[in-house]
């Protein structure tokens, strides 16, 4: 139907827009010297949401990555030429991720692509990046369980957040039993089975744990909050691990809030919960909850402070907030820049070598490295939201010293994927099974 | 021996006790001014707060609860709110009142202004629990009741010994019959946890928490040190028992309160489409952005009030009700003249329209408002919960229920007592008969449209206070509103009410069993069980006027 509706509009279009075109065109003519031919520029495809669910996350990923090509052209651009962004719009739409991929390689002939949030667009355009030999740089963070050669992953993996944030929760609040709450999808499922297996092999046993799914936009949190309350009133300190994504966080917070659930009480730390999400609660009563994220727009660093100065520049709004992905894009894209400049072309084949072991500082102090797994190394903070929105880093104690933790693909607390290792330098295999010495071992 | 020690201990007891509430009344008393016993030690504990170290914060709170400066209380709440500052080179410490009148914490003395390199001490959950503890005993003397009560709370959770003192003091002059409850379970649970405390005084602390029977209650029971004698253990497991199977019970209550509750959020989305769908027969897709438009009036004038009047925002919700119905229904009554009114008898047609419709609206919302979330503040009278027997019921749903409720005694009341209700039944049932005798149809079924929207709009306004502000609102509600009406049976107004108060305590008592995602199959796979069974609804209308 979408396509249909959109061919009639284009076709009502056509006069107009043809028309502007002309105009467009005579007005382009006359007011610049034709210098800036098309294959002057290279061009940098832009895959995220403006429209559908996804809009409220994905269109902040957009505008970033123009700031960033627009400073890079300011700069001179890449290897002499000009870089010039292709926006599409992939409209929350699983199976229009790929289409508009196959889109952005084949006829914009883009050299490298940035784009997708959930991982289910990831694994939708997955194939075409492999079938046209392209690039995918992915800043969120996710389940892992995976390694393409195509793919850069500048998102954490469940070793640089999930893992952290339970480690901080048992040895600063002593906390003994666990509510792990998800939607009801891929990364919650498998975080939370990795997060599982990591509590029991930590002695935690099965009856302090408590695994609860609910579906996306979930907005009747009232059973579940006094569940929660009730399992944690056994005489052992509680706390829930929340990987409740997107819409449904709002009123899961705001139950929360209401049945009095304070976080020196049950502490509850998020994986999908960002600034940019909780700029719809009064987050007074959530004072204490935790996020644990690699980035926090709140951490003070001349870098980060400069970074927040352009951002709010170039969207002309002293208000926006910055967050993990944007970060996430800030280094995969400056990364993807020095590969190409060491590779000395847009060639994908001659980049994707070049990227691993490529520097970059990240915008809290530290350096990361693109390692030979396509992924990077992050720091790890844990952070408390506070009532003006924004989070406190309370993990580590100087965020600026922060130690760095290489991404891990393969989980090492799941049957089955604790065996495997991914290394495109040396094995050029993402799934080298350890055991059977054969590429191509099978994940959970 | 024995006995010896039992009374050296309590007459060390006593001499604490005594101390103790010499501290206390030095705390509460204001105007005192002279040397505490810990002078020397005070500042050193002030400039703890400058290290930086959570730690270090930590020590400095507890050292300085049992000070007895009277500047102990304002600090550690200054701390609680963020509004204590703590420079790091000169290891001054300063709070800042709620008057931003600055004061430095070491002496009392004001200060003019905040030196810039002092910044606010910061708070991990462990310190906010040591400051909760502190604040506790600090204030069990407070002149205000929900004060005294909260104190004798915040003891209880921690039921930490050097309370017992203040405890008992507090509990001396008690005059409040639930703050006595309060302080004696407060008591209770600080002797059940002292470790020299005697047994009969333990078990007489089981017995204590046992009246109190909540879930609190259970889990200071369960927390019990396995080292306690075999009687207290005893008598803490029957206790235990006890309290559980009680909390069964209520906690079949509490089910049946979270499924009215559901009921009526079901009830108001659905309630509008009732009028467009049910009495007009309209497959009205837009019906969910009707309730977001609703949703983003309440946001509009919120932040009217907020940058104008900011006094009466207790007052915004009564203001976007009305607007809310007025935007909504003008939005309902231009999309029956414009598009609906060529479409009648048409339901296909319809359908594909105000779906297209409803993606518009949609998009021309995060046009104007952008995609992210909208806050929309709940006014204080719709904050917080208030405990009914073992169950927690929160303000905001109880409105909810009450509005809901309203909405539709007035709704049913204009159906059946205004002229449009009655023209509106009349066209709805017979239009060429009613058009014979002199009713402008067209107007009506363009006033009725408007009505549905309106009531939408206005459902839009109560469901803002408990989900997103998003523009993707009204999409969650269509299903939703969809199922109750055609449960209900079409057209019937009580059967939308009955309709969605069955869903809602059906859903609630499912989910504790099935969980969140089967609980909402499940229910789906029985409406479509019993529509096999009853096409019609739970109340199918009877007579000519069905087929017309």
């Amino acid at each position: 139907m979408t396509r249909s509706t959109m061919s009639l509009s284009s076709g009502l279009l056509s006069r107009r827009s043809w028309l502007a075109a002309v105009a467009g065109l005579c007005l382009g003519l006359s007011a610049f010297t034709p210098a800036n031919a098309a294959d002057d520029t290279i061009k940098i495809g832009i895959l995220h949401s403006l429209s559908g669910t996804m809009a409220i996350s994905e269109t902040t990923l957009k505008d970033v990555m123009l700031m960033l090509i627009d400073e890079q052209n300011k700069k001179g651009g890449v290897l002499g030429k000009k870089l010039e962004a292709v926006v599409v719009d992939p409209a929350s739409n699983w199976p229009l991720f790929a289409e508009k991929a196959r889109e952005l390689i084949t006829k914009d002939k883009v050299s490298v692509v940035f784009g997708c949030w959930t991982s289910v667009s990831r694994k939708s355009v997955l194939p075409v990046f492999k079938e046209l030999d392209s690039i995918l740089f992915y800043p969120v963070q996710y389940e892992g369980e995976e390694s393409e050669r195509n793919v850069f992953y500048t998102g954490a993996a469940p070793n640089q957040q999930a893992i952290p944030a339970v480690d901080y929760l048992m040895k600063e609040e002593k906390v003994k039993r666990w509510v792990l709450a998800g939607t009801d999808y891929v990364y919650p499922r498998t975080t939370n089975k990795i997060l599982e297996a990591y509590l029991k092999s930590k002695g935690v046993s099965q009856d302090d744990i408590m695994i609860n799914y609910t579906p996306f936009g979930h907005s009747d949190w009232q059973t579940i909050v006094s569940d929660i309350k009730k399992f944690g009133s056994a005489g052992k300190k509680t706390a829930v691990v929340s990987t409740i994504n997107g819409d449904a966080n709002v009123p899961f917070y705001k139950e929360l809030g209401n049945q009095g659930i304070k976080a020196t009480d049950i502490p509850v730390v998020a994986f999908s919960v960002g600034e940019e999400e909780l700029a719809g609660i009064d987050t007074k009563p959530l004072v204490g909850h935790l996020a644990a994220w690699n980035y926090f727009e709140s951490i003070k660093t001349p870098a980060n402070t400069a970074f927040i100065k352009e951002w709010h520049a170039f969207t002309k709004n002293p208000k926006r907030t910055t967050n993990d992905p944007m970060e996430a894009h800030y280094i995969g894209f400056h990364m993807w820049v020095k590969a190409v400049e060491k590779a000395k072309s847009f060639d994908p084949d001659k980049v994707i070598e070049a990227l691993p072991g490529i520097k970059q500082a990240n915008l809290t102090g530290g350096v990361s490295e693109m390692l030979p797994n396509h992924h990077i190394t992050k720091p790890v903070f844990i952070g408390e939201i506070q009532g003006d929105g924004q989070f406190n880093v309370v993990s580590p104690d100087d965020p600026t010293k922060a130690r760095l933790v290489p991404g891990d693909a393969w989980s090492d607390y799941l049957e089955g994927s604790k065996d495997l290792e991914a290394d495109w330098v040396t094995l050029k295999c993402g799934n080298y099974n350890k055991i059977t010495k054969k590429c191509g071992g099978q994940g959970s | 021996m024995f006995f010896n020690s039992d009374v050296s201990r309590r007459i060390v007891g006593r001499i604490k006790r005594a101390g103790a509430i010499l501290a206390l009344s030095v705390t509460i008393c204001s105007g005192w001014s002279g040397v505490p016993a810990h002078a020397a030690s005070f500042e050193d504990d002030v400039a703890l707060f400058a290290a930086r170290s959570f730690a270090d914060s930590e020590t400095a709170v507890s050292h300085l609860q049992v000070s007895g400066n009277p500047l102990a209380y304002p600090i550690i709440s200054a701390l609680k709110d963020g509004r204590l500052y703590a420079d790091e080179d000169s290891k001054k410490v300063f709070i800042k009142g709620t008057d931003s009148k600055i004061v430095d914490a070491a002496n009392g003395q004001s200060v003019a202004t905040l030196p810039d390199s002092a910044s606010p001490v910061r708070l991990n959950n462990r310190l906010r629990r040591t400051i909760d503890a502190a604040l506790g005993s600090l204030t069990l003397l407070s002149p205000d009741v929900a004060v005294r009560i909260q104190a004798a709370q915040s003891v209880f959770k921690n039921h930490e010994e050097s309370s017992l003192a203040p405890l008992d003091a507090a509990l001396r002059n008690e005059t409040n019959d639930t703050a006595r409850k309060a302080l004696a379970a407060a008591r209770a649970a600080v002797v059940l946890f002292k470790t020299d405390a005697s047994e009969a005084d333990k078990l007489d602390a089981v017995a204590t928490i046992k009246a109190r029977g909540d879930q609190d209650a259970l889990a200071l029971l369960s927390g019990l040190p396995g080292d306690a004698s075999p009687a207290v253990t005893r008598a803490a497991t029957a206790a235990m028992t006890s309290i559980k199977g009680n909390l069964a019970l209520w906690s079949t209550v509490q089910n049946a309160w979270y499924g009215l509750s559901l009921g009526s959020v079901l009830l108001l989305a659905a309630i509008g489409l009732a009028i467009t769908f049910g009495v007009m027969g309209v497959i009205n897709m837009a019906h969910g952005e009707m309730v977001m438009v609703g949703a983003y009036t309440t946001f509009v004038v919120q932040e009217t009030i907020r940058t104008s009047y900011p006094a009466a925002f207790d007052y915004s919700l009564l203001i976007a009700v009305p607007l809310a119905f007025v935007v909504a229904g003008a939005i309902g009554v231009s999309i029956e003249r414009t598009i609906i009114r060529f479409l009648y008898g048409r339901p296909l047609e319809t359908l594909l329209a105000t779906w297209g419709l409803s993606l518009i609206l949609q998009q021309a919302v995060r046009t104007i408002f952008g995609p992210n979330n909208r806050e929309v503040g709940n006014p204080s009278w719709m904050s917080g919960a208030f405990d009914l027997g073992q169950i927690t019921i929160t303000y905001n749903r109880l409105w909810i229920l009450c509005f809901a409720l309203t909405v539709f005694v007035i709704l049913l009341a204009m159906l059946r007592f205004t002229r449009l209700g009655l023209e509106m039944r009349a066209v709805t049932q017979n239009r060429r008969m009613a058009a014979s005798m002199g009713i402008a149809t067209s107007r009506v079924d363009a006033l009725t449209f408007g009505l549905g929207s309106g009531i939408a709009g206005v459902a839009g306004v109560a469901l803002s206070q408990i989900d997103n502000v998003s523009p993707n609102l009204g999409q969650s509600y269509i299903i939703d509103s969809f199922m109750v009406v055609v449960f209900g049976g079409v057209g019937n107004l009580w059967g939308t009410l009955i309709g969605a108060f069955t869903l809602g305590i059906a859903n609630k008592f499912l989910e504790p069993v099935a969980g969140a995602v089967l609980g909402k199959i499940a229910i789906l796979v029985l409406i479509i069980l019993f529509i096999q069974k009853r096409p019609r609804g739970l109340f199918a209308l009877k007579g000519r006027a069905v087929d017309a």
